[in-house]
């Protein structure tokens, strides 16, 4: 009899519990950098410098992307009544992503970078990168094409665009010329060079942080709630509305610099329109549950699904008025926008791959449920209040940054110097500390809970359900 | 044809393309399928059913 290919979803759902604590730990360490910067005991390997982009790495490649491959290939067999297409092709997905992660972790912390925020490898891994990448689209697309069900389901439309398009933004953003094994310069100069950057930095945003996830929020809600999604037409004008908009938003990381005007002025414009499919798809997951809201009083999982929505509806309106030019004037190079990618991150990305996998690694394991529901209760709660104290600690700092810097006295000279506005940092970087240490006790109850889980299943394969 | 006059067909267009996807997916010959789509994460629940009463 048929089987699905569990085995490689068992393989990245574990590893994404693995990442998430690492990843996440070495942010709490960074973040406690800032606020006793001696923690770095002048040893360069752990300067804030290197083990920034480290922890960037880890958290939306090593933990989100394992969240991604685990779901994706889950997803994509339940609903496709086919097994993977290839075992062994998904195999090599997991044995080259995880060799990309262990190659990123020792060659940041050496300070081997292209210096392109997140996308910061240098070449000999970024080609190992595009291997990976292409073997899991066809192992992706290929399940798609021996599909025995008429539909292609919607997150597999999600999961599909994610897939495409990070293929292409790596590709492109990527371009280089190598001097050394260990050190290239982009092909692209000066304004472009950014606008590229950009170009893919935001995308990385909408396709790899968001279309992906965006995918699981459409099984896995309408899963743990037992109901189909509130709208399956609305599912299909947002998926197309969404994926056209987000790629022309990137310049709105550009403002007021050597980028064109009316290129800067497009990424505004393009980022306030994005609002309405975000929030176009935020509605929808949280009305799957109309008529059914009882269900969020005693199942954490579901609360987990549901809260990760609000920081997505939350986030996805803070960040098009973060992108008015006037706002952003205010707003950039603060500690504003650190609180709104971590409410994304944190609130969003993470929060839906946590209730996802809450639901999924009981399934792998042939088990009914999760060995505890009490310590999901608990994990819900310490991540909730992490990640509001994170939020609040850092809408204060940047607010009081952006006003500090650009306060000017009558006779035009600056009324703060940098080390003013630093100082005053202090106790907002030490509550985003707490909240951090709060997020990562969190993971650690899921660790546990994992073992424990596995401890008393057994690895078994479903089978895959024969046409009538 | 100078940018503007492209850039102004081009993003009604656009907009076109927009109306139309949207009346494509209310259309009511699509309520059948879409329904059945929909159904689609719940049903696979039935294999693992009649695995866990064997």
């Amino acid at each position: 009899m048929e089987t699905y290919n569990y085995r490689v979803v068992r393989q990245f759902a574990v590893m994404t519990v693995v990442w998430g604590i690492v990843g996440m730990l070495v942010g709490v360490y960074i973040a406690a950098q800032l606020r006793w910067p001696e923690l770095n005991f002048d040893i360069p390997w752990l300067t804030y410098s290197r083990l920034r982009p480290l922890h960037t790495n880890a958290v939306i490649f090593a933990f989100g992307g394992s969240a991604l491959f685990a779901t994706s290939y889950y997803v994509v067999q339940r609903t496709c009544h086919a097994r993977l297409f290839s075992d062994r092709l998904a195999g090599f997905t997991f044995w080259g992503w995880q060799a990309v992660i262990v190659l990123a972790a020792i060659t940041l912390p050496l300070g081997i970078t292209s210096s392109k925020e997140y996308a910061e490898l240098e070449w000999p891994i970024d080609l190992l990168i595009t291997v990976v990448w292409v073997s899991y689209a066809i192992v992706f697309f290929g399940t798609i094409m021996k599909r025995k069900v008429k539909h292609i389901y919607v997150a597999n439309w999600f999961y599909g665009a994610f897939i495409l398009t990070v293929a292409l933004l790596h590709v492109v953003n990527s371009a280089a010329l190598p001097v050394t094994l260990t050190k290239s310069y982009s092909v692209y100069p000066g304004a472009i060079d950014a606008m590229v950057q950009w170009w893919y930095g935001h995308n990385a945003v909408g396709f790899f942080l968001t279309a992906g996830f965006l995918g699981m929020m459409y099984y896995f809600v309408p899963k743990q709630a037992g109901r189909p999604v509130y709208s399956y037409r609305l599912s299909v004008v947002h998926f197309w509305a969404l994926i056209a908009i987000y790629m022309w938003a990137g310049p709105h990381h550009l403002h007021y610099t050597a980028l064109p005007d009316w290129a800067q002025s497009l990424g505004m414009v393009m980022s306030l329109v994005l609002l309405a499919p975000s929030w176009g798809g935020m509605i929808n997951g949280m009305m799957t549950l109309s008529g059914a809201w009882h269900k969020l009083r005693d199942d954490p999982i579901l609360r987990f699904l549901i809260v990760s929505l609000s920081f997505y509806g939350m986030s996805t309106f803070e960040g098009p008025m973060m992108s008015i030019k006037t706002v952003n004037a205010l707003s950039h190079y603060t500690d504003w926008t650190i609180g709104h990618v971590h409410s994304g991150a944190l609130g969003w990305v993470a929060m839906v791959s946590v209730g996802s996998l809450y639901v999924l690694i009981p399934q792998l394991f042939g088990r009914e449920r999760m060995y505890s529901i009490k310590l999901i209760e608990w994990h819900f709660w310490t991540t909730t209040i992490g990640v509001v104290l994170y939020i609040v600690s850092m809408w204060i700092a940047g607010v009081m940054q952006g006003l500090m810097w650009r306060a000017v006295n009558a006779d035009g000279t600056l009324t703060y110097s940098f080390t003013e506005s630093l100082v005053r940092m202090y106790p907002y970087y030490t509550v985003r500390f707490i909240g951090g240490v709060l997020v990562v006790f969190g993971m650690f109850l899921m660790a546990y809970n994992v073992w424990k889980t596995i401890a008393a299943g057994k690895a078994e394969e479903a089978p895959v359900p024969q046409p009538a | 044809m100078d940018g503007a006059t492209f850039h102004s067909i081009y993003t009604v267009v656009l907009l076109v393309i927009f109306i139309g996807i949207v009346i494509w997916a209310w259309s009511g010959r699509r309520k059948r399928d879409f329904d059945e789509a929909s159904r689609l994460p719940l049903e696979d629940d039935q294999s693992s059913r009649t695995r866990e009463e064997d």
